[in-house]
């Protein structure tokens, strides 16, 4: 450390790492940057759609305190609402700042940045570079923190794997422990502060649209040293995925926000090739039942009312299935507005989806909750810091589209000068000397140990395949209380059979068996929290729907849920939402009427004539797939 | 994309086989000898070749019915965005996500599919390999916007769309190394290769960092630099961003002449 210079760890280098990274850097102190694989191939890359930022360079009046209200009301009030008029009020600067780092947006004719639709709101708000944003928001972070590096203000420790936290005895971070993934070795990261930003736990469920690195390890390792995980039941179920053997990928949301209509036909069985089924005997499901959102209605409801068909047997080919159409519009268009997301479908499936519908079905995309942060991103562990999706903050039940990478950015430039200030006033004592990182060095050696060692019967692979069935199978779209029963008694099993694992590989170098079963292990106990955190919970909520309780019930359950750990069970508790800026409101999209009561601002009042005309025309011209024009 | 030929629908095995074999070269460390092993898994029609490692994963007995240990190779997004999964698949250099079974066996005609790790990086175990050095190419032609800073200083200068979907092409290189595995000038440290190149002319072609086109020329003019190109073009025809790499070259050789001149005028 130099002399007066502070260190802070990062773990996760994806957007809200990177972007911790480069203010701190900036503001001349040191950083440890831990990740699993090298940075430029976190798992933001995948983020396709947009990032949203209420510029307001159409004309259309919108404004942060419009973003804000989307924003807590697609959330369906369950977000506490300063730390989102926080980033709401950022999100233009942070866009800003990405164009000046030299990400190549797509541009209006004058040479401003494009902006594009997206779900949950009615305006252009939404910035892009073709439909690849995350890579590109990604690797303008990656550039500025590579600047760092070369100038000696970053060490970037890529191929290491967080294991667990160093607390000293009064509870408070001094660093973490990490693996390096070729030798084994452990290692002893000290620190000022550490900044957790290692994304979400999609591969609890076996199969999502995560990339293999979000198995929530790292979080689940801080829940289970004494950090509160909050809302962890609230798992957004994205509407559309292509399905595959080994994950199931994106089809973003842009396809619908450039007009792709979602439809089965009229007729159970119909057999049909889609191009021969006329306009008439197609089910154009959400715009049939939500007229003033239609195809763009938020993710949650498009989710139920595709899990819904299905399940009614009108799925496609009578397979868990529906139709997602782009084909009424230009094949240029396209190409132009979607072509990378649309070269992935055919690059995995086959046909070109600019002249077949493709085929799609909803899958676990997202997790709102996460580690518990006060509004500076503090976590419940003093000297621990956490942002992005790791964090639970923001998107309370349900996130909009394209606000996942402005709520990583504004995570990360938060969570910067909350850890400085934190690391300059903390006190340090003989933390260096009184060995508790050589203590903590040994718990997790011996941990190792006991994995390599282990000779039972079990394959870790084929648990974690078992957990990732039961979590999807029980604990997504549509929650029954005997089910989510069953599976903690499950998940209890699991953890008992765990224990009876044999790593199956006789070379340990570069082994993935022993970092694969520390990871299992991890996810198990989080599965834990997401699973008793929705049996609790009896009403509906965003992401959150019981059948047996379908209502949103505020007087009971507009709260937050708090998991803390014990070797027993999670131990749950709930907190009051600061719902100070937007009063809460029942959520519909299905009528033209979700005016807001209450807005932040003079001058945003949203409850007007206007608002409610361009409603209704703007749900029309996308039905039909025209742009929208002022 | 499909448009040219008319076939909007995907061609397919007509009469698949029950199974399928994978034959892959496996190392126990960098300094080890390789060696083959071949596994066999049941066919299934959206096979890609991680699904298939996977399986192998899940019990790795060899096709003699040998117990071995789990292969070992790298993967992340499958979605051919993030690059690490890069092989080489049946002879050529692609990622292992994208590449389909089905596919595979449609091309070889046969009923076996070869995995073998990138040649020209230092192998870690089995297919996975080490590529730091692509990153630290990166540094070398400081691959980056000079900022003033972070602070909020209103959006960047007026480009034009045009500007804006050329440098994207280049924008959405994912270090993967295809282009480095192809071409026959680059092996250890002679020569930097197209996707550093391409990057220097990323920032180049946007108008604040054509401020400092000279400190990304300089990195290109060593020994390692521009000039080992041997036109091979092998680059372009494996990068599967399509990325416009030969154009990148053409340009950049253009800009260092210009560069070259004015250099010496200022003198």
């Amino acid at each position: 450390m130099t002399p007066n210079g502070l260190k802070i760890a990062i773990v996760g280098g994806g957007l809200a790492g990177l972007a911790a990274a480069m203010k701190i850097a900036e503001a001349g102190h040191e950083v440890d940057l831990i990740s699993v694989v090298p940075v430029k191939r976190s798992h933001s890359v995948c983020a396709q759609g947009g990032i949203n930022g209420a510029v307001n360079t159409k004309g259309e009046g919108d404004s942060p305190a419009k973003h804000l209200d989307d924003t807590v009301y697609g959330g369906d009030f369950l977000a506490n609402q300063t730390p989102v008029k926080r980033m709401c009020d950022m999100a233009p600067q942070i866009i800003y700042l990405f164009d000046r780092m030299g990400v190549p947006f797509s541009r209006t004719k004058e040479g401003l940045m494009d902006f594009r639709r997206f779900g949950g709101t009615l305006h252009h708000r939404t910035a892009f570079a073709g439909a690849s944003t995350g890579q590109q928001l990604l690797y303008a972070l990656d550039e500025q923190v590579r600047k760092y590096e070369v100038a000696g203000k970053v060490n970037k420790y890529e191929g290491w794997e967080m294991l667990s936290l160093i607390l000293d005895d009064h509870q408070v971070c001094r660093g973490l422990v990490a693996m390096n993934l070729q030798t084994l070795e452990l290692k002893a990261f000290a620190a000022d502060a550490v900044i957790m930003a290692t994304g979400g736990p999609g591969l609890i469920f076996g199969k999502s649209t995560n990339s293999m690195t979000c198995t929530g390890s790292a979080t689940s390792a801080c829940y289970q040293q004494g950090a509160r995980y909050g809302n962890g039941e609230f798992i957004q179920v994205h509407p559309t995925s292509i399905p595959g053997e080994d994950k199931l990928r994106l089809m973003s949301e842009s396809a619908r926000g450039e007009g792709g209509r979602v439809w089965v036909p009229r007729t159970k069985g119909d057999e049909r090739k889609p191009k021969d089924i006329p306009e008439s005997e197609r089910w154009y499901f959400l715009e049939e039942k939500y007229p003033a959102f239609g195809n763009l209605v938020t993710r949650d409801i498009a989710t139920r009312e595709i899990f819904q068909v299905c399940l009614e047997g009108m799925g496609v080919g009578g397979e868990n299935q529906v139709y997602l159409d782009l084909t009424h519009i230009p094949a240029e268009t396209l190409t132009r507005k979607l072509g990378a997301i649309l070269e992935i479908y055919e690059m995995f499936v086959g046909d070109d989806p600019r002249y077949v519908p493709m085929r799609i079905f909803p899958g676990v995309h997202y997790s709102m909750g996460g580690l518990w942060v006060d509004f500076e991103q503090r976590t419940s562990v003093p000297g621990l810091f956490a942002a992005g999706e790791c964090d639970y903050s923001i998107h309370g039940a349900n996130r909009l589209g394209a606000n996942s990478l402005v709520s990583c950015v504004y995570g990360g430039f938060t969570a910067a000068p909350s850890a400085i200030e934190y690391a300059k006033n903390v006190e340090r004592g003989k933390t260096e000397t009184n060995g508790i990182h050589e203590a903590e060095l040994k718990r997790q050696q011996e941990i190792n140990e006991a994995i390599i060692k282990n000779e039972g019967t079990e394959n870790q692979y084929k648990l974690h395949e078992e957990l990732g069935k039961w979590m999807t199978d029980n604990v997504t779209v549509v929650r029954y209380n005997d089910r989510l029963k069953a599976t903690d008694d499950k998940l209890l099993e699991l953890i008992d059979r765990f224990k009876h694992i044999s790593i199956n590989d006789s070379n340990l170098w570069a082994t993935q068996a022993v970092p694969h079963a520390r990871q299992l292990w991890n996810m198990l106990q989080l599965a834990r929290v997401i699973t008793l955190g929705a049996l609790n919970r009896n009403e509906s909520r965003g992401a959150h729907y019981k059948p047996e309780f379908p209502e949103r019930d505020d007087e009971h359950w507009m709260k937050s849920t708090i998991a803390e750990y014990s070797e027993e069970a999670p131990v749950f508790s709930y907190e009051s939402i600061d719902t100070s800026l937007v009063e809460p409101r029942k959520r519909d999209y299905s009528s033209k009427k979700s005016a807001a009561a209450k807005v932040p601002r003079p001058g945003s009042e949203l409850k007007s004539e206007g608002r409610e005309e361009m409603l209704a025309r703007e749900g029309e011209q996308i039905r039909k797939g025209e742009s929208i024009k002022e | 994309m499909s448009e040219s030929n008319g076939q909007h629908e995907k061609k397919r095995l007509e009469s698949p086989p029950k199974s399928v074999k994978i034959k892959i070269q496996r190392r126990d460390n960098e300094k080890a000898q390789p060696r083959w092993e071949t596994f066999e898994i049941p066919y299934r029609r959206n096979l890609n070749v991680i699904s298939a490692l996977m399986e192998i994963r899940k019990n790795p007995v060899t096709i003699d019915g040998k117990k071995t240990t789990p292969p070992v190779w790298d993967m992340s997004c499958l979605e051919q965005v993030c690059g690490i999964c890069t092989m080489v698949i049946d002879g050529g250099v692609r990622q292992s996500c994208s590449a389909l079974i089905d596919d595979l066996l449609l091309a070889s005609g046969g009923d076996t599919v070869t995995l073998e790790p990138m040649s020209k990086f230092p192998n870690v175990r089995d297919l996975k390999v080490d590529r730091s050095r692509m990153f630290d190419h990166l540094k070398q032609v400081h691959a980056w916007i000079e900022l003033d800073g972070t602070y909020d200083l209103g959006p960047g200068p007026h480009i034009s769309n045009e500007i804006a979907q050329e440098r994207y092409k280049y924008s959405r290189c994912m270090t993967c190394g295809c282009c480095l595995e192809a071409c026959p000038q680059y092996s250890g440290d002679q020569y930097i290769g197209p996707q550093a190149i391409a990057q220097a002319r990323l920032f180049n072609m946007h108008p604040t960092g054509k401020i400092t086109i000279d400190e990304r020329l300089e990195g290109l003019t060593g020994d390692d630099g521009i000039t080992n190109c041997g036109n091979a073009q092998n680059c372009v025809q494996v990068c599967p961003m399509s990325i416009p790499l030969t154009r990148a070259i053409y340009e950049t050789n253009r800009d260092m002449t210009v560069h070259a001149l004015f250099g010496w005028l200022r003198k």
